[in-house]
């Protein structure tokens, strides 16, 4: 059986270019080809034969039951934890599918010839004649249209196509405005990288609710979430802040209120008066790809990012004491307004979030 | 057995087919338009070899299939809009809550659709499986030398199938605009900001504004449905045409050669065994997303930039870059008023592009290292070409520290150990682990080559102990039938390398100008590529080694016959029939 059988009359075998190998044992050839069961004992093929068509017939019950399934379970049921209606659907689905290709690989594996045959290879490459005349053919086509002896056709061709990229970039000029454009309109409070919507006398409220918040409802120790109060009460028109605004001034605007015992704080230059009775505020948005910050150890004042695990000492400046962020937290100097509440001295003296190149 | 029962047709001519008019008249009314007759008769018996490690790229190309049928379900409801509205749908604990239409759309599929959870996570299961087969068979196909000529085009194609295969992940799995999912387009952001020069730009651009922007989420959703599927679908058709065009791969063994192929006729066995396949790999992903939830993205909420959850971590794909940029210490310059952020910019954007061009280049190099410029279609296991299996396991090794640091938080709290250690250890071990890979496998895979070597020479084990009359003990060895020394021995031999070897190119034997330091180079790669490997025996060494196990046969000729394996008196059983020479 080890006649190679043709194909398609490929008859001439591949000879050039291929590793040349001194075989140390003759080539024996492809062995014999082995009778399956099924090939000869008419039994076992009448078996195979039921065995495929039961596997299809079982395919058919499933998606039968699939439909069925689709119609009566309610997508409110459960079974223990799990999705009453995602679970049948799934299953039916699954059994549909796997009985079916079950089947086939059946039919092929037992009833199908199993002969192997052989096919000849080629060479990749173009025989010479045919690579001799495409070249032929390529460099007849060039030199009738001139574009080797023409170069000022040629070369402003060239140009023509190639400008033609320049507005297939422009055009897209227009995908969005620049952080310089954004900063000028000031489309809602506190656009733009170097700005946030805190500003000087803005409350520091409770995040989620909006609650203000006073020295005293703090303890030491406490880490509070927080927010500027302009996202309930926007300092254009009292509203509150919906849509792109509310995201945006959440983006930049949300902070961590803490409170320590005053003389763990280690101030920052120039921050001596930035605190409150020990009561720290930094930007809540992480330095290195802006992640909110929410892992806060007491003991350490330690604030661990979950993204990509920078932490900073909130006791020092927010100073990265490890991981991949290269900048502290950017502080919001705070003090007391008239009625005792947390409010921001001015807004960050410095722009929040990641780095980027002009930042400076 | 009884052969003559079997029909002659079972072979390699067609059976009798029951209805030949009906066809014929349609494929002569085919063939009159569409001419395709001499395309078909090539390839409607078309030659597949058979290994299962050739079903890898099946599992990819399926589960893309599977990708474009429930992605297409999936898009019937899904809105791709960033817009706030207040969700009131069926499930309880979200009611009354803000979030974009993208996320009450994919709340809505997964809660009163029916059949759209069971797509949703079809859909992502599917996607894993795309991504990790493509995997899985990029590295056998390095590993068995399949990228070799005339083959390396496609290789490249398969490399642009994974890198778009993972945008495609990450432009799908950011849609759903969920509190994880949002976070990590935050973190993208980030990583666009920290480009030099142009990063703000960029991402004001591509955000249509300010971060979190307006548009983010209908952009990347035209680029998931549309741009990447349609460059996917492309470049797929390609490499399923460069297959088909280059014939298979094969493995070695008696009566297949370099020159041939050898495997069963696309029609019928292989179309079937192939179509059921694609039945069987669509069931798995339809099991898989019945039994397993994934990204069940109502318990995460929907995205508000001021939340994050604890173990933020993106799809396993991603996970080596995030890795990389977790481990990274923050370094960061400032400058004449900029800013350069390397802690961002050299893992994630630096590394990443870096590890897709080595991976790119890879079949080139080796090329290039060989000098190797002839055609490949017997494949080779993966102990017969250590230096390029070492350089796979080392790349592997450094791609799994990198992925391991990508959850080192969970691997600080699985292993009590603290982050802290676990970072500085990765620092480390990213650069030294692929160079201890890299040896270790080396030698492993020239062990494995001697042993081989062994087997031919001194025959294979056959797990007989043997008692000579002074009492040693020995293994009695027996020679390989003639099929498997053929098959362990069809491989070429390594070429010498010996002094500087001048190019095909350079006729007249002067190495160009300026090409001697490359030259010397290229000679250094090209002897520690094929250092220590060993070569098979030669004839002599065969005929040597055969010799003396006949001689061994010879000594052990008395044995034959009998019985020796000591239970002939403690009656476990009779033992007059057994030979211990079969």
């Amino acid at each position: 059986m080890s006649t190679p059988s043709h194909d398609g009359g490929h008859d001439e075998p591949v000879d050039e270019n291929l590793p040349e190998r001194d075989d140390l044992y003759a080539n024996p050839g492809l062995p014999e080809h082995q009778w399956r069961p099924t090939d000869v004992d008419p039994k076992a093929e009448k078996r195979a034969e039921r065995q495929v068509a039961t596997l299809f017939g079982l395919s058919a019950i499933c998606t039968v039951l699939l439909v069925v399934a689709y119609f009566t379970v309610d997508v409110n049921d459960t079974v223990g934890n799990l999705g009453a209606q995602n679970l049948t659907l799934g299953l039916c689905l699954a059994g549909a599918l796997l009985f079916l290709g079950f089947g086939v690989i059946q039919w092929a594996r037992k009833l199908m010839a199993d002969q192997e045959i052989v096919e000849y290879r080629h060479p990749a490459a173009s025989s010479d004649e045919d690579r001799a005349a495409t070249l032929e053919a390529l460099s007849t086509g060039l030199a009738e249209s001139g574009i080797g002896r023409r170069p000022l056709v040629r070369n402003s061709l060239l140009g023509a196509v190639g400008l033609l990229g320049v507005p297939a970039i422009v055009f897209l000029r227009d995908l969005g405005p620049t952080n310089a454009q954004v900063t000028k309109a000031q489309p809602y409070p506190g656009a733009g990288l170097e700005h946030t919507i805190w500003e000087q006398g803005m409350r520091v409220v409770r995040d989620v609710v909006g609650t203000p918040i006073k020295p005293g409802d703090l303890q030491i120790g406490d880490l509070v979430n927080a927010e500027p109060e302009g996202l309930f009460k926007s300092p254009w028109d009292g509203e509150p802040l919906e849509g792109l605004a509310l995201q945006v001034g959440k983006s930049k605007g949300a902070v961590v209120v803490v409170r320590m015992e005053p003389d763990e704080i280690i101030p920052g230059k120039g921050r001596e008066n930035w605190s409150v009775d020990g009561i720290l505020c930094y930007s809540k948005i992480c330095t290195h790809v802006g992640c909110p910050i929410s892992l806060y150890e007491r003991t350490t004042h330690h604030l661990l990012c979950p993204c990509h695990q920078s932490t900073f000492d909130l006791a020092d400046s927010a100073k990265v004491v490890f991981g991949p962020a290269a900048r502290p937290l950017p502080q919001l100097p705070l003090a007391v307004d008239s009625e005792g509440y947390l409010v921001a001295q001015s807004d960050f003296t410095e722009p929040v979030g990641p780095s980027y190149w002009e930042r400076g | 057995m009884d052969t003559s029962k079997v029909a002659s047709s079972n072979t390699t001519t067609a059976a009798t087919a029951s209805k030949p008019k009906r066809i014929g008249a349609v494929a002569t009314w085919a063939d009159e338009r569409l001419g395709l007759a001499g395309l078909a008769k090539k390839n409607l018996r078309k030659v597949f070899p058979d290994h299962w490690s050739f079903m890898l790229g099946e599992i990819a190309l399926w589960s893309f299939v599977v990708l474009l049928l429930t992605g297409v379900f999936l898009t019937l409801w899904f809105t791709p809009s960033m817009g706030e509205v207040q969700y009131n749908g069926t499930y309880e604990q979200l009611r009354g809550v803000h979030m974009s239409e993208a996320f009450a759309s994919t709340l809505r599929i997964s809660f009163d659709v029916r059949g759209g959870l069971l797509m949703r996570q079809m859909h992502h299961w599917a996607a894993m499986l795309f991504v990790a087969s493509m995997m899985i068979h990029l590295l056998r196909v390095f590993f068995t030398g399949a990228h070799r000529k005339p083959r390396e085009l496609n290789w490249v194609i398969g490399c642009l199938l994974l890198i778009l295969g993972t945008l495609e992940g990450f432009t799908g799995y950011s849609l759903p605009d969920d509190l994880l999912s949002g976070t990590g387009v935050r973190a993208a952001d980030g990583f666009i900001k920290a480009t030099p020069v142009v990063g703000t730009y960029m991402s004001f651009f591509l955000f249509g504004g300010e971060f979190p922007g307006e548009s983010i989420i209908p952009r990347l959703y035209v680029v998931h449905v549309l741009l990447l599927p349609g460059l996917l679908l492309a470049l797929i058709a390609a490499h399923m045409l460069l297959l088909v065009y280059h014939k298979h791969t094969q493995w070695p063994g008696p009566g297949r050669t370099e020159k041939n192929v050898v495997g069963y006729p696309m029609l019928p066995v292989y179309a079937a065994k192939a179509g059921g396949f694609f039945f069987i790999v669509f069931g798995v992903t339809a099991l898989l997303a019945s039994l397993l939830s994934i990204n069940a993205v109502w318990k995460l909420g929907p995205y508000d930039p001021s939340k994050v959850t604890a173990g933020s971590q993106p799809d396993w794909y991603m996970g080596w870059p995030d890795g990389a940029l977790r481990i990274m210490p923050g370094i960061e310059s400032e400058f004449w008023g900029i800013t350069i952020s390397w802690n961002v910019m050299l893992p994630i954007l630096v590394l990443p592009m870096l590890m897709f061009v080595i991976l790119l280049l890879l079949p080139f190099l080796e090329a290039w290292i060989t000098g190797d410029k002839r055609e490949h279609h017997l494949l080779q296991r993966p102990r017969n070409a250590p230096t390029r299996t070492a350089l796979m396991v080392a790349l592997m090794t450094m791609y799994g520290l990198f992925w391991a640091a990508g959850g080192n938080d969970i691997l600080a709290i699985k292993l009590h150990a603290s982050i802290n250690e676990i970072t500085y250890f990765l620092r480390g071990a990213v650069f030294v682990g692929p160079i201890l890979a890299f040896i270790i496998t080396r030698r492993w895979c020239i062990s494995l080559q001697r042993k081989d070597n062994e087997t031919l020479l001194h025959g294979y084990e056959t797990g007989i102990i043997m008692r000579s009359a002074e009492g040693g003990y020995s293994e009695r060895h027996l020679p390989l039938p003639d099929s498997k020394a053929y098959t362990l021995t069809a491989r070429d031999r390594d070429p010498v390398v010996d002094g500087f070897e001048v190019d095909a190119a350079d006729a007249n034997g002067l190495p160009a100008p300026g090409e001697g330091r490359i030259a010397a180079l290229r000679h250094r790669l090209r002897t520690l590529w094929y250092t220590d490997n060993v070569q098979k025996p030669s004839q002599a060494e065969l005929e040597e080694g055969h010799h003396h196990s006949e001689h061994e046969h010879e000594l052990q000729e008395p044995l034959d016959g009998r019985a020796a394996d000591g239970h002939q008196f403690d009656g476990h059983h009779l033992v007059d029939d057994e030979s211990l020479r079969h």
